[in-house]
């Protein structure tokens, strides 16, 4: 065995000019960030505040940021795909060969969901959960610190892949055999183990982690069914990562003993059944559906409440329709794949299970609507999202409905209609919410709001283009042509196809908008500043501190009487209040073991890649040698002393007052 | 209101272009595909009475309720109604219902593994996805075909269907339902051809590089005596499939050329399934003679697989 494991030079994809272009421009944009970061001296301010920082916000924060850099990424795999359908038509080959197209479907499904949205969603609910409980920072802020650098080792994972040797080209869902050695003898697959292993328990670690911050430190008064409905919503989806991510880590391992140590778990040969995993699979991969669309559901729920200026309609059925949500989709995994040949009952049980989901997703839809009927809704950014999302969701939950009949499945699995369907969701449904999410608590997080015109292009271009790219592919659906063909050869889908390119192109406008709209935001934050802390006149708690939030969130844990707390409080006039005096508030302080763990176990998981012994035994001991020397620290916390709080206080208080009266 | 008018364009424009499209799942040439195709229209039909009302309701109260209309009524602290909230649980559940007692009833009237009743005596089609191609033996006749799929119309097909390596899904989307292939075991599809004509067939699941070559015509002929003439040509014509040939057959190629077997090896398309219980022998046992007893049976109750009670109901 060579000192390197299997990686050599040849392992560098030079012969693909498309990844060549792809490495000189990450090659060229990472040396400008580099050198940006030097000139302005910003190394000391990156590595103290934001690399080892353990404040909720500001890791909310750097994953959201993962999310978008993962999502530009995700989005040209999109854009390659469509192109490649729209071009390779009436037997044209098309500009990518099946030895980079499978790689790029496959990167685009596992970025978009592990590393696109995933990040996106614990990165809102990283910033916004704590402070809407009233709590100063999570349960566990090492831990907290130590899942986001699992997570972006991930995402660092899969990017090494563009550049040594290859991603896995099985489909984002690396169904055995085709993900076994004997048909995927190369890395990719292995790229895909680790990087999902790597990022799910950073996620696991998350959902630990906030159900006991939710659990244990809520604001007194806050009782569970007090608690603002994005909470519950999240709560419902920590639940669900906690139940069902360990299912994903033991079917990774069974994979990779497999594929490592010649087992046979799901080989054809020696007794392995490939079903085993598909079941395992979806085991996870069903909740995970509603692990990424529960929390966007509590989002629209807040932003429907503020900006008609009204309470929730229906928050009890609200909570209780998340917790059914949340328990069906544990019992529907099976509708993945009807058409495996089990009886007709099974069949016919999770078509019927899958149904009933539709039950508290259409009470969701109803009550959001009695939310705004006599209100006064403000047509906003956020609202718009939302309104978008309730016409776009409607046809995705409708079409999935379809789809969970086992007789219409028989002709609909695996086809265009259900590529159409899922995007129908995910984007219609997750997406949309975390941009909205992303508008709303934008000016929470960044002390500034965003532009409101960029933000409206931002949507129009997404929702036209949503349905210019995806209707035609249910069209598609119907007209027989199945997923992840490389190039076609049916004179009847080119137009569909062309179609659905266009559509793409718009979305990109769409994203294109949004960069803009960050830029201008940026530019002009001194006109767009947020100096109440609470520019929509919102209902929760997390409107109470200032924008952004004090280090310590709370000076005072606030007292809560009512399920809209802020409004509560608003009414009884107990706002922007500076005591006299303050109690000293104890806070954990940064620390490095987070990132240096991320470093060491990224370079156990490349290590395992590669085959490169020597070095996974250095990075798994090095990760764990950290972990250990951090338990055994004494140096994790410290207090805020009164006056500084004092300070913060009041001038917050006085900015906000000045807000109020301009 | 730009949404709405786009999900009329979108929808005008996919019921044209579905109602002048020949091919799909909704211009079906058999019967089970007919009775998929009329069950996609009365689910989706009973959904847009929910559907609809939403989209529109949306839209109309967000115009409605905007901020800038004063004189409508304003409620901030109005947040419960039973009736209304009964109302919300009630419809779903309702029509959930309905398409619950629609969803099973269907299901097992299209239980893929259910003999077609009422049409005669089911041709047997033996069908092999292999990486990547399709090799179809006919055990009544005696040949194989590559990539060609040829049966009578109105005649009922019972498919038995098997994978040499990787996971592949049999589908010949105008006839209706598919199946997965899976090594080592055997999955089961009835179909049927209302009328004569040929039809597209394909892998409907993602299998490797040759994958999107995996394509065959499905060839209903007008009757049975031309299907019988199908398959003397055949016999006349084709040259033979022994296990040697099958194992250079096997090996992975794309876009392969139709290819026709006057002659097939007795019991191949059990040896492919077999072939995988084969390797276990050798696993360090050394009462071989007990281990193969009760290997055959594992293999019993592999071939017959598995997903399984599915076939107590199939079988004849």
């Amino acid at each position: 065995m060579s000192f390197l494991g299997k990686l050599s030079i040849d392992a560098i994809p030079f012969h693909e000019p498309i990844l060549v272009f792809t490495m000189g421009a990450i090659a060229i944009g990472g040396i400008a960030l580099f050198a940006l970061i030097t000139k302005y001296k910003k190394w000391g301010v990156l590595w103290t505040e934001w690399i080892t920082s353990v404040d909720h916000k500001r890791l909310g924060i750097m994953y959201i940021l993962l999310a978008l850099v993962m999502l530009f990424r995700g989005f040209s795999d999109a854009i390659m795909m469509r192109s490649q359908l729209a071009l390779a038509t009436s037997g044209a080959p098309g500009y990518l060969p099946p030895e980079h197209y499978d790689q790029i479907f496959t990167a685009h499904g596992v970025i978009m969901i592990i590393f696109m949205a995933m990040p996106f969603m614990v990165g809102l609910m990283n910033i916004i959960l704590p402070l809407q409980i009233g709590a100063r920072d999570v349960a566990f802020p090492f831990l907290n610190n130590l899942s986001f650098w699992l997570t972006a080792s991930g995402a660092i994972l899969i990017n090494m892949s563009l550049i040594f040797g290859e991603f896995a080209k099985t489909g984002w869902v690396a169904y055995p055999p085709l993900s076994e050695l004997t048909f995927s003898p190369g890395v990719g697959v292995d790229y895909y183990i680790w990087a999902l292993q790597i990022s799910g328990l950073g996620t696991l670690l998350t959902s630990v982690n906030f159900l006991v911050t939710v659990l244990k430190m809520r604001a007194p008064g806050m009782t569970l069914m007090k608690m603002p409905i994005f909470t519950w919503t999240c709560t419902w989806a920590n639940i669900l990562i906690a139940a069902s991510f360990p299912i994903l880590t033991a079917v990774l391992t069974m994979l990779t003993l497999d594929r490592y140590l010649g087992f046979h778990f799901f080989t054809n040969d020696g007794g392995g059944n490939a079903m085993m995993y598909i079941n395992l699979f979806w085991a996870w991969g069903h909740p995970e559906v509603y692990i990424l669309v529960l929390p966007a559901f509590g989002i629209f729920s807040e932003i429907i409440s503020t900006f008609t200026s009204k309470r929730l309609f229906g928050y009890t059925s609200m909570v209780y329709a998340s917790g059914a949500i949340s328990i069906l989709g544990f019992i529907v995994w099976l509708h993945h794949f009807f058409t495996m040949g089990s009886s007709a009952n099974v069949n016919a049980f999770f078509g019927m299970m899958t149904m009933v989901i539709a039950v508290p997703t259409g009470v969701k839809l109803f009550n959001w609507l009695f939310t705004i009927y006599r209100g006064r809704l403000r047509i906003t950014v956020p609202v718009l999202w939302t309104l978008g999302f309730m016409v776009t969701f409607t046809v995705g939950g409708m079409t999935g409905v379809l789809l969970a009949i086992p007789g219409a499945d028989y002709v609909l699995h695996n086809s265009l209609f259900l590529i159409a369907h899922f995007h129908n969701t995910i984007i219609g449904g997750a997406v949309f919410g975390y941009l909205a999410g992303f508008s709303f608590w934008f000016p929470k997080a960044m002390g500034f709001k965003l532009n409101e015109r960029w933000g409206k292009g931002a949507f129009w271009c997404w929702i036209i283009g949503f349905f210019v790219a995806f209707m035609p592919l249910y069209v598609l659906g119907f007209l027989g042509m199945t997923r992840r063909l490389n190039h076609t050869n049916n004179p009847d889908w080119n137009i569909w196809l062309y179609i659905a390119m266009v559509g793409a192109v718009i979305i990109m406008f769409g994203i294109i908008c949004q960069v803009i709209q960050l830029y201008v935001s940026f530019r002009d934050r001194e006109a767009l500043d947020d100096k109440t802390g609470d520019p929509w006149n919102g209902h929760t708690l997390e409107w109470a501190t200032s924008s952004p939030p004090q280090s310590y969130n709370f000076a005072e844990i606030p007292h809560i009487d009512d399920i809209d707390a802020w409004t509560d409080m608003k009414e009884k006039g107990q706002v922007y209040q500076t005591q006299a005096s303050y109690e000293p508030i104890h806070m954990p302080k940064n620390t490095t073991a987070g990132v240096f763990m991320g470093i060491t176990l990224t370079a156990f998981c490349f290590a395992m890649i590669w085959h490169i012994w020597w070095l996974a035994i250095v990075g798994l001991v090095g990760g764990i040698a950290v972990f250990i020397q951090r338990c055994y620290s004494k140096y994790v916390d410290f207090y805020v002393q009164p006056q500084e709080i004092l300070a913060t206080e009041k001038a917050h208080n006085l900015s906000a007052s000045k807000g109020i009266n301009a | 209101m730009l949404i709405r008018n786009l999900c009329k364009i979108a929808l005008v424009s996919a019921v044209l272009a579905l109602s002048g499209c020949s091919g799909g799942i909704l211009d079906p040439k058999g019967q089970i595909g007919i009775d998929e195709k009329n069950l996609i229209i009365i689910a989706t039909v009973l959904m847009l009475l929910v559907v609809i009302p939403v989209i529109v309701m949306t839209l109309y109260f967000a115009w409605k309720y905007r901020d800038t209309q004063t004189h409508e009524i304003y409620a901030p602290k109005w947040a419960h109604s039973n009736k209304i909230e009964a109302f919300v649980w009630a419809v779903p559940i309702l029509i959930v219902i309905i398409l619950g007692v629609i969803t099973w009833q269907s299901t097992h009237r299209l239980d893929p593994y259910k003999p077609i009743e009422g049409k005669g005596k089911h041709l047997t089609v033996e069908v092999v996805s292999l990486n990547w191609k399709w090799l179809f033996i006919y055990p009544q006749q005696g040949i194989a075909t590559v990539n060609e799929l040829v049966f009578p119309a109105n005649v009922p097909v019972e498919y038995k269907i098997t994978s040499e390596s990787t996971m592949n899904s049999f589908f010949i989307p105008q006839l209706g339902s598919q199946i997965y292939s899976m090594a080592g075991m055997q999955t089961k599809l009835h179909l049927i051809a209302n009328e004569p004509g040929t039809f597209k067939g394909i892998s409907a699941n993602y299998s490797g590089a040759g994958f999107s070559g995996m394509k065959f015509n499905a060839i209903a002929t007008p009757t049975q005596a031309d299907f019988d003439q199908w398959v003397s040509d055949v016999k006349a014509q084709g040259g033979s499939l022994t296990k040697a040939n099958y194992d250079q057959l096997a090996l992975a190629s794309e876009n392969n050329p139709v290819t026709y077997y006057g002659r097939v090896d007795k019991g191949l398309f059990h040896t492919i399934i077999m072939k995988y219980m084969a390797g276990m022998n050798g696993m360090g046992k050394t009462d071989k003679k007990k281990e193969m007893g009760s290997m055959k049976n594992l293999h019993h109750e592999m071939a017959e697989h598995s997903v399984s009670s599915a076939n107590s109901q199939g079988e004849e």
